[in-house]
């Protein structure tokens, strides 16, 4: 009997929408049973929400007052204790997931697999290495347990509609002390979330300061879309950490992906490459952006900016 | 003695276009340049801004690979590493058998940090420093954008996706980093020069009571599926005609 289990992500009482793509991968897997965890201090508003997802059988509440923050030191203990019974261990390919994952695969004495693009059997899954620009196919030792991280751009979330059964679950694992959360900025744009619109406007190093990124934003707000930026971007100040789209960024999937003066360096382009559609704005008709653009316009921003706003 | 203990590997470097060999076995290594692991030559050089700092006496790279990753551990001493270890092996290996090489030379060592890359940008796993968090039963602080290195513990912040969150952890622990952490340093050449004369241990990986074993086996190594080449359109009113059309706006 294949089992499955998903730790949940979520923040602010909200499930992550990164937990129903963990949910439609592990669906793939044929004849498994899956069962979602809410580590929280109090879990049933979040727990509710999973149930909800379709595919879902069980909603195991794991309440603590440490669980408060979803942190991999204290979470790995607990994600490990209650992996007993269960052949799988999936958790999402975000800066969450990939921070608790590994920990609790070492605590299970197990490795991990990292970034399952697509499912070949219970087994033998998809994934990408050199940041996209090869795919391996892996197969894992079916008599160990198998702890793996769900690249969540691949999937589409899971359905709602769903009436999994909520119960709460005692693990008993030792919390340690030595780590001690402190503080999170949390970006509050009131804008779409970057890693799950289905629109997103991205600016490059050709903005040129943070004071011309402001005319990203008023494309994004005119489309309804969130903002992102390249690394270059970035790192130039012109943009958050939590923009950033690419390989160390962040890696999504949108209907509508407008990236405006960005070259298009192979790092950024892991990050788009399952976009539904790509457009380009760039003054270089050579930069390699152009190559992967669905629909590629050439000239000055500062121009076609101002011009596409009326236009749309 | 205060020790900062920085784990690199040898990859291929970041500018060389990859191939995949013709018969899909792997990708194509020779010939090729390799170099230090661009996230663990920022975990190196906070490491050695740390000790130019008076928080630490001494940093020690390590590696665990075939002999080939000397050079990159030359070019580690060469940033200004003290020393370096190398643990010998062959074959791929997996991130929870590099943390149990690196847990045996954290037990001699007896470092207050340990300092890796968040990935390596070969198999972009990102597990090692995690794996080695648990097995040393350490606290971990992953994807580091700043250290503030204080008597009994260090204060993190990281790139995390709903923007920077800050932890403290107790010492000794382990630090994974990101790309905004630092700049790595430019090696002078009479730096080259005195890294030759460096201390540079090598360490059988069995000696360390260490088995490469495997979990994972790789099928088969293939190129991403290309996305098709699109269309230009001449100005702005064809591009929002297009996208009205698709019903995309």
């Amino acid at each position: 009997m294949l089992r499955i289990l998903i730790v949940a992500e979520h923040a602010l009482g909200k499930l992550n929408p990164a937990t129903a793509k963990c949910v439609a991968c592990a669906s793939l897997i044929e004849g498994a049973e899956v069962d979602v965890a809410v580590f929280a201090a109090d879990a049933s508003a979040v727990a509710e929400q999973a149930a909800a997802i379709h595919g879902v059988k069980r909603v195991l509440k794991v309440e603590h007052p440490a669980n408060a923050e979803p942190l991999a030191a204290i979470l790995a203990p607990q994600v490990a204790s209650l992996a007993a019974g269960y052949t799988h261990v999936f958790g999402p390919s975000t800066t969450f997931g990939k921070d608790l994952m590994p920990h609790t695969a070492a605590l299970l004495g197990v490795g991990q697999l990292s970034d399952i693009m697509a499912v070949e059997s219970a087994y033998r899954y998809r994934r990408p290495v050199y940041a996209g620009n090869v795919v391996i196919t892996v197969e894992a030792a079916q008599e160990q347990k198998l702890v793996a991280t769900v690249r969540t751009a691949s999937f589409q979330a899971a359905s709602g509609g769903g009436s999994a059964l909520v119960e709460s679950a005692k693990v008993s694992a030792e919390v340690p002390a030595h780590t001690r959360f402190v503080s999170r900025s949390a970006a509050t744009t009131g804008r779409p979330d970057l890693q799950t619109a289905t629109r997103v406007v991205s600016g490059g190093r050709a903005l040129g300061s943070a004071d011309n990124f402001r005319l990203i934003y008023r494309l994004a707000d005119k489309l309804g879309a969130a903002v992102g930026a390249s690394r270059a971007a970035v790192d130039a100040g012109y943009a958050a950490n939590d923009l950033q789209v690419g390989q160390t960024g962040k890696i999504i999937a949108p209907e509508l992906y407008v990236a405006v003066g960005i070259s298009g360096a192979i790092q950024h382009l892991t990050g788009i490459k399952d976009a539904r559609t790509i457009v380009a704005i760039n003054k270089d008709p050579e930069a390699p952006i152009f190559e992967v653009a669905d629909i590629g316009l050439v000239g000055d921003l500062f121009t076609l900016l101002p011009q596409l706003e009326q236009a749309l | 003695m205060k020790r900062i203990l920085v784990g690199i590997k040898r990859v291929v470097d970041y500018n060389v276009r990859i191939r995949v060999k013709p018969d899909n076995s792997g990708v194509i290594t020779d010939g090729v340049k390799m170099s230090i692991n661009p996230f663990d030559e920022i975990a190196l050089e906070e490491a050695l801004r740390i000790k130019e700092r008076g928080g630490a006496e001494e940093v020690i790279v390590a590696t665990v690979g075939p002999a080939d990753c000397q050079q990159q551990l030359r070019s580690a001493l060469a940033m200004g590493a003290d020393r370096a270890l190398h643990v010998v092996a062959d074959g791929v290996i997996e991130p929870l058998v590099a943390a149990r090489a690196l847990l045996k030379l954290v037990e001699r060592e007896q470092p207050l940090l340990v300092i890796l890359g968040k990935q390596a940008i070969d198999d972009d796993n990102g597990q090692t420093g995690q794996v080695l968090a648990a097995l040393w039963n350490r606290p971990q602080a992953t994807y580091a954008s700043k250290l503030e290195l204080t008597g009994e513990s260090v204060r993190v912040t990281r790139e995390v996706d709903a923007g920077l969150e800050t932890l403290e952890v107790d010492l000794p622990a382990v630090i994974t980093t990101d790309l905004r952490l630092n700049e790595p340093r430019y090696v002078k050449l009479p730096d080259i020069m005195k890294a030759k004369k460096k201390p540079l241990d090598i360490i059988a990986i069995a000696d360390l009571g260490v088995a490469v074993d495997s979990q994972f086996r790789t099928v088969s190594v293939n190129a991403p599926a290309v996305r098709g080449k699109g269309v230009m359109v001449k100005d702005v009113g064809e591009l929002a005609a297009m996208l009205r059309d698709k019903g995309l706006v």
